[in-house]
């Protein structure tokens, strides 16, 4: 079973998709060419690799909002609403240090941005510790709560008079943006992400820190009986997964859109759930699974596009892997079982 | 009467108003989300049954011309998806949060996708009862406008007491989501039971996406569910996993919900915004109030044991 954690996923994935094919063959258009669009927009060339890294960038970031707390047994869904609070902190700080350079600039807006989603989870990880709320409605109803705040602000008291159609912020200056790697047009936001699963994975395999963690996740009863302070570390460990969504939120402002509004309201967080549990909640595997759904992102216009197809059919593929994801872990998990008893 | 007080009466009314016509939806998946819990599942892919039972019975109603044929297609799209959410729960290692996840957002993308035509056509709506006519005020009549779905919620919800606490079947669920191991003993098919509560769980909250899209606010668009399928399952413990209290949950709910529209329709316009999130806001505190480190009165073992 050492594959299984390749095998599982890339069987899911092989099936979904062969399933979509059925699905957009039954809406009328060819299974075949809608394969091949979604390669073309995805990996088909620099062009399309450098979009799909862009929009791959706050889905790690937002992964890791779901996949730390599930280290835990705690299933957080609050992404979103991290991801829109860091964006509007990291706005909102930005603005504050346009008159000074763009490395404090930018340093200011990162660490705003990561408090500000980190206390919004850490808040979550708190209420489930000490007052036994759970932490998925929790989250969920903070996202709302979240753009709720955006809205206002950004119609309200930070409107720059300026953004007629779409209500903002006002820019925090072309030259704090973050900048390109490199001759390529990916942003810094890229290397974040990638940093972030790389150092999560080292705090989680490699510190007493992380043996703490999975032995709450594993046994929370024998974790409390030798001693770990149980509550302290699940609100770090959601301070932390809420810090990086807050920072895809700073990447979004600072490298997309320069300003903060209810752009910030993408589906990031949501698809981060969902590589989370595609990823197994394994920092690592966060990477190349965020690389394919920002294929699958980058991808829809063009296949949306090619064959008139509408715009939720991103979504309905993303529902398919999900579904497919959690039948082939339950048929993973039964052989194994199945395996365990002849022994 | 001076116009500010009558303002606020204003006010008032449509919050009362709102409190039926907003919190129905909320109801019907409230007490469908409550059956399911009972038999000790937590179904978080309501959210998909209400929009794709939004759809589904609106794209019925129009083309049979029959309203009701259009609630009875979105239930049977939430039995459907109960059913997978069911399938997939009572393998091992799977768990039911992510398959309520997993489900959401199939159901979401499936009622878009399949929905595109419906944007423009109009379906016939639901019928209401005119309970305002004997008042010569607008809002008064508007507010008591009541829709022949509340009606059926409204009976619904003393029933599935009764159901819980009276009948044979309701003391086979109650078994089920109390422990595993009690049921097995009584001879009772756990997975079996557990499929049953989720698929007919799945029916009342498709109903209550029919009476989105068939009533208020009516028509089928991809902007007509703000998350009500999810606020259910707070509600559910808000309301102790009691049906009676999940109606009256409901109710204040809808007319938390209802708040922001009727301030702005006064013109208090400046915090509409965070009046819209008051329902959430309230969920929380509620939530936060009624949580605490024990186990909670009424909540089914078997959620409790996790």
């Amino acid at each position: 079973m050492a594959f299984a954690p390749f095998l599982i996923p890339l069987t899911a994935l092989a099936l979904s998709l062969a399933l979509f094919g059925v699905f957009v063959s039954l809406a009328g258009a060819d299974a075949l060419a809608v394969y091949q669009s979604i390669y073309r927009g995805a990996f088909g060339t620099w062009f399309s690799w450098q979009n799909t890294l862009v929009s791959a960038a706050p889905l790690m970031l937002t992964a890791l909002c779901t996949a730390l707390p599930a280290r835990m047994g705690l299933i957080v869904i609050g992404g979103e609403g991290a991801v829109v609070l860091g964006g509007l902190a990291a706005a909102l700080t930005g603005l504050i240090l346009i008159d000074t350079n763009a490395w404090l600039a930018l340093s200011g807006m990162a660490l705003a941005a990561m408090l500000a989603g980190g206390l919004l989870i850490g808040l979550v990880g708190w209420l489930r510790h000490s007052r036994n709320v759970n932490e998925t409605i929790s989250s969920l109803l903070f996202n709302y709560i979240s753009i709720a705040i955006l809205s206002f602000l950004v119609i309200g008291m930070l409107r720059d008079p300026e953004t007629l159609n779409k209500p903002s912020t006002h820019h925090i200056g072309e030259e704090h943006m973050l900048g390109a790697l490199g001759e390529t047009s990916i942003h810094w936001g890229f290397a974040y992400g990638v940093i972030a699963c790389l150092i999560m994975w080292l705090l989680l395999k490699r510190t007493t820190f992380g043996f703490a963690v999975d032995m709450i996740g594993g046994n929370l009863r024998a974790a409390r009986l030798s001693g770990l302070p149980v509550g302290r570390n699940i609100f770090l460990v959601c301070l932390m997964g809420g810090a990086a969504a807050g920072l895809a939120g700073m990447v979004e402002v600072a490298a997309v859109h320069g300003r903060a509004n209810t752009s910030l309201n993408a589906g990031y967080g949501y698809e981060g759930i969902l590589i989370a549990f595609a990823a197994r909640h394994h920092p690592l595997a966060i990477i190349p699974m965020a690389i394919l759904f920002g294929g699958i992102r980058a991808s829809s216009g063009l296949m949306q596009r090619d064959h008139d197809l509408p715009d939720a059919t991103g979504l309905v593929l993303q529902g398919m892997i999900f579904i497919l994801l959690l039948a082939s872990e339950a048929v993973f998990a039964r052989r194994a079982m199945n395996k365990g008893s002849k022994t | 009467m001076s116009g500010e007080e009558s303002q606020w009466l204003t006010v008032l009314i449509a919050v009362l108003g709102g409190a039926i016509r907003v919190g129905t939806p909320f109801l019907f998946v409230s007490l469908g989300e409550c059956l399911t819990e009972k038999s000790g599942r937590i179904n978080l892919g309501l959210e998909g049954n209400l929009i794709m039972g939004a759809m589904a019975g609106y794209g019925v109603a129009w083309i049979t011309g029959s309203a009701w044929l259009g609630v009875l297609a979105a239930g049977a799209t939430g039995v459907i998806l109960g059913f997978v959410h069911a399938l997939l729960c009572q393998q091992p290692r799977v768990n039911d949060i992510a398959v309520g996840i997993a489900l959401m957002i199939l159901g979401t993308g499936l009622a878009f996708f399949i929905g595109k035509p419906l944007i423009q056509p109009s379906a016939p709506h639901l019928p209401a009862l005119h309970l305002g006519a004997w008042s010569d005020n607008p809002a008064l009549r508007a507010a008591l406008e009541i829709n022949a779905l509340f009606i059926v919620g409204l009976l619904l919800a003393p029933a599935m007491a009764w159901f819980f606490r009276s009948s044979r079947w309701g003391l086979a669920i109650r078994t089920v989501g109390e422990s595993d191991d009690a049921a097995r003993a009584m001879g009772l098919n756990v997975n079996l039971v557990r499929m049953l509560a989720t698929m007919a769980g799945g029916f009342l909250a498709g109903v209550g996406g029919a009476f989105l899209s068939l009533y208020y606010p009516g028509g089928w668009s991809e902007g007509l569910s703000s998350g009500q399928g999810l606020m259910a399952v707070a509600l559910v413990i808000f309301a102790r996993w009691d049906p009676m209290r999940c109606l009256y949950a409901s109710l204040l709910f809808g007319g938390a919900g209802a708040l922001g529209p009727a301030l702005q329709a006064v013109g208090v316009t400046s915090g509409y915004y965070l009046f819209n999130a008051a329902p959430y806001v309230l969920t929380l505190i509620l939530m936060i109030a009624a949580s605490s480190t024990k186990v909670r009165s009424g909540m089914p073992g078997s959620l409790a044991a996790r």
